[in-house]
């Protein structure tokens, strides 16, 4: 046996030893902190849309934790109890009132849920303004679109278990929306319900894909995510490859170690949201009825449908979508062509990498068309964003149909509007505005 | 585009035209002790007859500075246990025999009843004054905000008898009851203060916890900020 490798775990675990060594010859700790942390070289120049990674975790972790407390006492049960009131919606009432603490739980988890898609629409937002999706950083937006779309599921199932009137309700339009797809459809959404209606079948399994099979799903991907980050190396507001200039000791010149530097950094961000945050959950829990919608606090009832059945407001931009879709096109119906749609709306953001051609990545090299019809882009998300939200109108329609047709034509355009601007030539060097 | 700048322009007044009645702002707070002491009594006598408050425990009304014995001797006429949910002795399906409808629990009603046109508190401030005498009503009775409401008027002995003036559509009072106007305008401000307390009985408290949730975080971001700015002094 060389003598370098005795030396370099010379620890037999006694009290006397190191335990670090000891740990470290059987579990590489110590080169997992390093590489990750501590001998992680970020770019110096993060700005303000980079606390949104950090933040995100920190927001699955607030719901993964609240919902565990959650689940000790709520109870997915659709029958009614000695009062007339659904066990489940009871259940949350129970958590709110006679639980210990329960009501800060459970406005942790119901405002947690809309932080998390605030939080990840700018963590995307800040994707798009700096190219991060580009070369070499495919995989790492591919899992992120995963993480979306699994948040999204994972949001929907939630929503259905307070068992409230938007909860039954929305669960019965959305699950409706599957039997729009040809052949398997009527099948398909009989299998998702468990039941011809929504019911407590239903509400058994969304609470069972809502507290373990989406949680499991959602902490590979974003696993996956961070590996694939920390294999490339972050881009930066610049969008310069800090790999590309190293020292003589290997180390990018403009990269500085995660660890300390963006720890401490991250903790004034997590301080700032936790801010907002407590704002919200303390003074503004129903968040204007956007956070908990009015509705959902009358117990779920079969047959008393809603005038007004409108999704939580992170779905509406996609539901608008759906519903701007009014023609029947090659024999199938309109509806169908609303479910295509909306889930294109959403799965077009996997295409990012490949449809932008733009010789540079950050949009502080960009020119005015990138940056008119990124503009242009954010302001139909909101508006779609509203629409949805509002009972169909002839006008509401007509916008809608507007600003979808701008919003993919802003993804397939790409290809071409991206490579037209006028480019500002990138620096060296990051800078540090 | 110019179609698409006017629904811009208006799609958001559109939303505000549409929907029912004006709704009067409820004048109270829930934090008048009185005045949800005043409404628990209220509550108790006239509402809980045939509406259930289930998820309310009746040992919770001591928050509003009643003793148990108080809320025992006073309120307590179904139930002797003082941690008993506040629920009717009526059943569901009995009374949607009577009434068309079960009547359904009050105890989150405030919330639920919230909308663009208003707070909870103003619809249900609006809706208790706003009962008139309509004999085509199986009940004898209809309400402006609520039209064709199962439930008759059972504060009427308290308000009196309001009647719809045919032409105006105003609401006026044909027979006095035992409280004058204003007085029974209190009397519903107080009722629905407990029913605004009853729906979220930690509010208030929720709310004082997160002026030191707020300052502990202020206090933390001081200190967050200047570890920040002591590591980050080498880096241009």
């Amino acid at each position: 046996m060389a003598a370098g490798k005795v030396e370099k775990y010379k620890s037999d675990g006694s009290l006397g030893g190191n335990a670090l060594e000891w740990v470290d010859a059987r579990f590489p700790a110590t080169s997992l902190w390093k590489e990750h942390l501590s001998e992680y070289y970020a770019p110096k120049n993060f700005n303000f849309w980079y606390f949104f990674g950090s933040l995100a975790l920190l927001v699955l972790v607030i719901q993964i934790v609240t919902g565990i407390f959650l689940v000790m006492h709520y109870k997915p049960d659709a029958a009614l109890n000695a009062n007339g009131v659904p066990v489940a919606f009871a259940s949350v009432e129970y958590i709110m009132r006679d639980v210990p603490g329960g009501w800060l739980i459970r406005y942790m988890h119901s405002t947690g849920a809309s932080a998390f898609f605030i939080v990840v629409y700018l963590h995307m937002f800040r994707g798009l303004l700096y190219g991060s999706y580009r070369k070499p950083r495919e995989l790492t937006w591919l899992f992120g679109v995963g993480i979306f779309l699994v948040l999204m599921g994972e949001a929907f199932f939630g929503y259905l278990l307070p068992w409230g009137q938007m909860s039954f309700w929305g669960a019965q339009v959305i699950v409706n929306l599957f039997s729009a797809l040809p052949l398997i459809g009527p099948d398909l959404s009989l299998i998702i319900r468990g039941d011809y209606v929504v019911g407590d079948a239903t509400l058994n399994r969304f609470f069972s894909f809502h507290v373990i099979a989406f949680p499991l799903v959602l902490l590979g991907l974003v696993a996956a995510h961070i590996l694939a980050l920390h294999e490339t190396g972050s881009n930066n507001p610049d969008g310069i490859e800090i790999k590309a200039n190293k020292d003589a000791n290997g180390i990018p010149r403009d990269g500085i170690p995660f660890h300390p530097y963006y720890t401490v950094k991250d903790i004034v961000g997590v301080v700032v949201f936790l801010m907002v945050f407590s704002a919200v959950l303390f003074f503004a829990p129903e968040g204007g009825g956007y956070f908990l919608e009015y509705n959902n606090f009358y117990p779920a009832d079969p047959l008393k449908t809603p005038p007004h059945i409108a999704p939580v407001w992170y779905f509406t931009p996609y539901y608008s979508i759906l519903r701007a879709m009014v023609w029947n096109f090659f024999g199938l119906d309109a509806k169908f062509w609303g479910v295509v749609a909306m889930g294109a709306s959403v799965v077009i953001f996997a295409f990012l990498p490949w449809l932008d051609r733009s010789p540079v990545k950050s949009i502080r090299y960009r020119g005015p068309i990138f940056k008119t019809l990124l503009t242009l882009f954010v302001i139909c998300f909101f508006i779609l964003g509203y629409l949805g939200t509002q009972p169909p109108s002839p006008m509401g329609e007509l916008v809608s149909q507007i600003c979808t047709l701008f919003y993919f034509g802003f993804f397939l355009g790409m290809p071409w509007w991206s490579r037209m601007d006028k480019f500002k030539p990138v620096p060296e060097r990051v800078t540090m505005k | 585009m110019k179609k698409f700048l006017m629904a811009l322009l208006f799609a958001p007044l559109a939303a505000l035209a549409s929907g029912g009645a004006h709704l009067d702002r409820w004048p109270g707070g829930v934090g008048d002790e009185a005045a949800l002491q005043n409404g628990a009594k209220l509550f108790v006598n006239y509402c809980l007859n045939c509406h259930g408050a289930s998820h309310l425990r009746y040992n919770k009304l001591t928050e509003i500075g009643l003793t148990e014995q108080q809320v025992k001797d006073y309120l307590m006429f179904t139930s002797d246990k003082i941690g008993d949910q506040m629920t009717v002795a009526a059943r569901s399906d009995e009374q949607k025999q009577w009434f068309g409808a079960a009547p359904p629990d009050l105890t989150v009603i405030s919330r639920a009843r919230a909308s663009e046109m208003g707070s909870g508190a103003d619809w249900l401030y609006t809706y208790l004054r706003s009962f008139y005498r309509d004999e085509k009503r199986p009940t004898g009775w209809n309400n402006v905000v609520f039209e064709n409401v199962g439930m008759p008027h059972v504060l009427w002995q308290l308000q009196g008898i309001q009647v719809m003036n045919p032409e105006t559509h105003k609401l006026g009072l044909a027979v006095p009851g035992e409280l004058s106007p204003a007085e029974y305008d209190k009397a519903v401000s107080d009722l629905v203060a407990f029913m605004v307390w009853m729906a979220e009985p930690n509010q208030l408290y929720r709310q004082r916890l997160g002026w030191f949730v707020l300052a502990f975080l202020a206090v933390l971001f001081v200190l967050a900020y200047a570890l920040k700015k002591n590591y980050w002094k080498d880096i241009h």
